[in-house]
């Protein structure tokens, strides 16, 4: 159990540049996942961090050890790949075998045939097959050893490419999409699964996905990345509730954050569709913000009482069960705003009908042109800031 | 006519077609398999349908050379006391007849085997296309995995020139590798008969586009595991193009056991290097001409083991063909 420190990680192909200067600390036994749109760079830092690609600029260390310009194989990690890259022409049992026949046998003794009559092979080969079965124990998969990849299914697959990792005992798995390929229910289900090998083994997990559901489930921290760049890192909460910029707040969330037009007068004060926000930005220059407000913040209210700061049209109804979400198109007839209801309040509403709509009160987030949040003053006493006692009709 | 008797008649073409052209495939064989059966005599004068009647006939070489001369007439008096000398050599004349009267199948095939060393010749034929196959793959494998899998400065351009390569026909260069290989002293070796083959561009074209279509991930994991570049080569790639390699080695043995050309030329005179193809020249130009028979069975038994191994491997062969997209 070590941790992995990346500074100044940076990686071109040619001419593109695919990764800017990556300075990350991963800790001990940490679930880290890197989350990000395709194309953003994360199998690329896997691959640095693995070192099966090597970096243009940076080092990485591992522990105390450096690693730069250390073959993949020293390095001490597993690695499980979204196509499970099992070897086809092995049963699971000797793909499980091949890791610690590498690591562990000489030259001679990986021999066929004869390795095995080596001085010391028998009694390591012992060793080496009570690990594949405690593995496979762990992993439920006794049953299928002796089987080739192709008699197995997707699932399966993903546990066999799992053990390969384990048998080894790495100091940090590296996971590049390993459940990408699976179908949806089993994908939920192996979410659990890892996240309690995670707990079991007690070991460093970095992990690769574009799935933010998968990134904020099993995470003990979120990096998100776009363009070579790591944006945010901090808990799934946080990366959530109080991203760093707008490029977070849009990325992570389903169905995506709400994004209103306003201004920021010399007091302080965001002005969004003729409604202005209680809590001020201290120390502002006055600019045409963007104010971020998450579906769920936004509910509805019955025409008739008047209140609510926002008024629009139901363009669109999405219905999910235990949700409604209704697609809005705003007074200012340009913006659409995703409001969250439930079956009851959204009962009886259809497409084309005007409804009000009230925000939760200290939820709304302001970021500047740039997109970088701006943050509000610190809560006073006088204050009324948040709406706990919501005043829903 | 409506839209199914449309495609009825154009089926009935297609049909046709690919029966004419089987048909000229499949004749020549079906004459040197009917010849291979056949006496002499039903070979001149084309009648006996395949099999021939296989009635005994008389092997005339056998005969001429036990022909009954005086001293042998002499000796076979007392047999035959109280004849004349014409009638004791009638009586001999027609002892030789049955002693030498075989069945024409038999009378071919044994002939195949006695009139020339063919057993030796197979294994020549063994000898060389399995060490040229053996080498082509030691070769094409690693060349292949750098063409497909390892990124290099003029990679590219590596691959254009195997391409270019493909272009270039054998006999265009015959001349100067006989003349290399003369100067090197090999000529009349295994060895003339394997090294110009042992690097087959087109093996290393056919397995680089298969190894194309193995996903990166799987080297990656490779490596992870802790394999060196040879290794993966050897204990990852190979295993998985078997099938392509297996249409490969059917390319490479059928092309080099029929060969007739590069023995003929670097093989001049030894009689232990020949390959069966060079054996078949054996029965060639004898001027009694009566010895297609012989030689059409020598050329059935030449072809036998490639139609053994090719249906033993028909159907990893066709996958391998798919596989690799040749189609
Ligand atoms: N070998 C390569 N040569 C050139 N460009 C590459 C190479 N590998 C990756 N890239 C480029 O680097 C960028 C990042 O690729 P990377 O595979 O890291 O993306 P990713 O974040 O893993 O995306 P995804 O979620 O789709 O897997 C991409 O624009 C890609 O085109
Ligand atoms: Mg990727």
């Amino acid at each position: 159990m070590v941790g992995i420190a990346l500074n100044g990680i940076q990686k071109s192909f040619g001419e593109t540049r695919v990764l800017n200067s990556i300075d990350l600390q991963i800790e001990e036994g940490e679930f880290l996942t890197l989350v990000g749109p395709s194309g953003c760079g994360k199998s690329t830092l896997l691959r640095i961090i693995s070192g099966l690609e090597a970096q243009s600029a940076g080092s990485v260390t591992i522990g105390d050890r450096p690693v730069d310009g250390v073959r993949a194989s020293d390095r001490d990690l597993a690695m499980v790949f979204q196509s499970y890259a099992l070897y086809p022409h092995l049963t699971v049992r000797e793909n499980m075998m091949t890791p610690l026949r590498m690591r562990d046998l000489g030259f001679w003794q990986r021999l066929p045939l004869i390795g095995r009559f080596l001085p010391g092979a028998s009694g390591k080969l012992e060793g080496m097959r009570k690990q594949v079965n405690e593995t496979a124990e762990v992993l439920k998969i006794e049953a299928l050893l002796e089987r080739k990849p192709g008699q197995l299914s997707g699932g399966q697959r993903q546990r066999a490419a799992l053990g390969r990792a384990m048998v080894r005992r790495p100091v940090a798995f590296l996971m590049d999409e390993p459940l990408s390929n699976l179908d949806a229910a089993l994908r939920v289900h192996m979410r659990a699964e890892l996240t309690e090998l995670h707990r079991r083994l007690n070991t460093t997990f970095i992990y690769v996905t574009h799935d933010q559901a998968e990134a904020l489930t099993m995470s003990t921290r979120v990096a998100v990345m776009m363009d070579g760049d790591i944006l945010q890192l901090d808990t799934p909460t946080n990366v959530y509730s109080d991203p760093a910029n707008l490029r977070v707040a849009s990325f992570v969330g389903s169905p995506k954050i709400n994004v209103l037009d306003g201004r920021l007068d010399r007091d302080g004060v965001v002005t969004v569709m003729n409604h202005r926000l209680q809590r001020r930005v201290p120390g502002a220059t006055p600019q045409a913000v963007k104010v971020g407000l998450r579906p769920e913040h936004l509910r509805l209210v019955p025409e008739i009482s008047g209140l609510g700061e926002y008024v629009g049209t139901v363009r669109h109804l999405e219905h999910l069960g235990s949700d409604v979400y209704l697609h809005v198109v705003l007074s200012d007839g340009t913006t659409t705003a995703i409001v969250r209801s439930d079956p009851d309040h959204a009962m009886g509403i259809g497409h084309g009908d005007t409804v009000r709509i009230a925000e939760t009160r200290g939820a709304a987030m302001i970021f500047d042109a740039a997109g970088d949040r701006l943050p509000f003053e610190p809560v006073s006493e006088s204050a009324p800031v948040s709406s706990k006692t919501q005043e829903v009709a | 006519m409506n839209m199914s008797s449309y495609h009825y008649l154009g089926e009935t073409w297609k049909h046709a077609i690919l029966i004419v052209g089987s048909i000229v495939v499949i004749l020549p064989f079906y004459i040197m398999l009917s010849y291979s059966l056949k006496s002499p005599g039903e070979i001149e004068r084309n009648e006996g349908g395949f099999f021939g009647s296989q009635e005994m006939m008389i092997d005339e070489r056998c005969a001429k050379l036990r022909e009954p001369d005086q001293a042998a007439i002499d000796s076979a008096r007392q047999r035959f006391t109280g004849l004349s000398d014409s009638e004791i050599y009638k009586a001999l004349k027609a002892e030789i007849d049955t002693e030498c009267s075989v069945r024409p199948i038999i009378f071919n095939y044994t002939k195949a085997f006695s009139e020339a060393p063919l057993l030796r010749y197979l294994m020549n034929g063994v000898i060389v296309t399995v060490s040229i196959f053996v080498v082509q793959v030691i070769v094409a494998l690693p060349c292949a995995y750098a063409l497909s899998k390892l990124r290099f400065r003029g990679r590219e351009f590596v691959f254009g020139m195997v391409l270019f390569c493909l272009l270039i026909p054998v006999h265009a260069i015959a001349l100067p590798l006989y003349i290399m290989l003369a100067k090197l002293g090999l000529t009349n070796t295994y060895a003339a008969l394997v090294i110009p083959w042992t690097i087959s561009v087109f093996g290393i074209f056919l397995m680089r586009q298969f190894f194309m279509t193995v996903p990166d991930d799987l080297i990656d994991a490779a490596r992870m595991d802790g394999l060196g570049e040879f290794s993966i080569v050897w204990n990852v790639m190979l295993p998985t193009a078997i099938p392509a390699l297996l249409a490969f080695a059917i390319f490479s043995v059928v092309a080099h056991w029929n060969d007739y050309f590069w023995p003929r030329i670097v093989v001049t005179g030894n009689r232990d290097l020949f390959t069966p193809p060079l054996g078949l020249r054996e029965f060639k130009g004898d001027a009694d001409g009566s010895f297609f028979g012989p030689m059409m069975a020598t050329a059935t038994i030449i072809v036998t083991p490639l139609i053994v191994a090719f249906l033993l491997a028909q159907r990893k062969f066709i996958e391998g063909i798919t596989l690799t997209g040749m189609k």
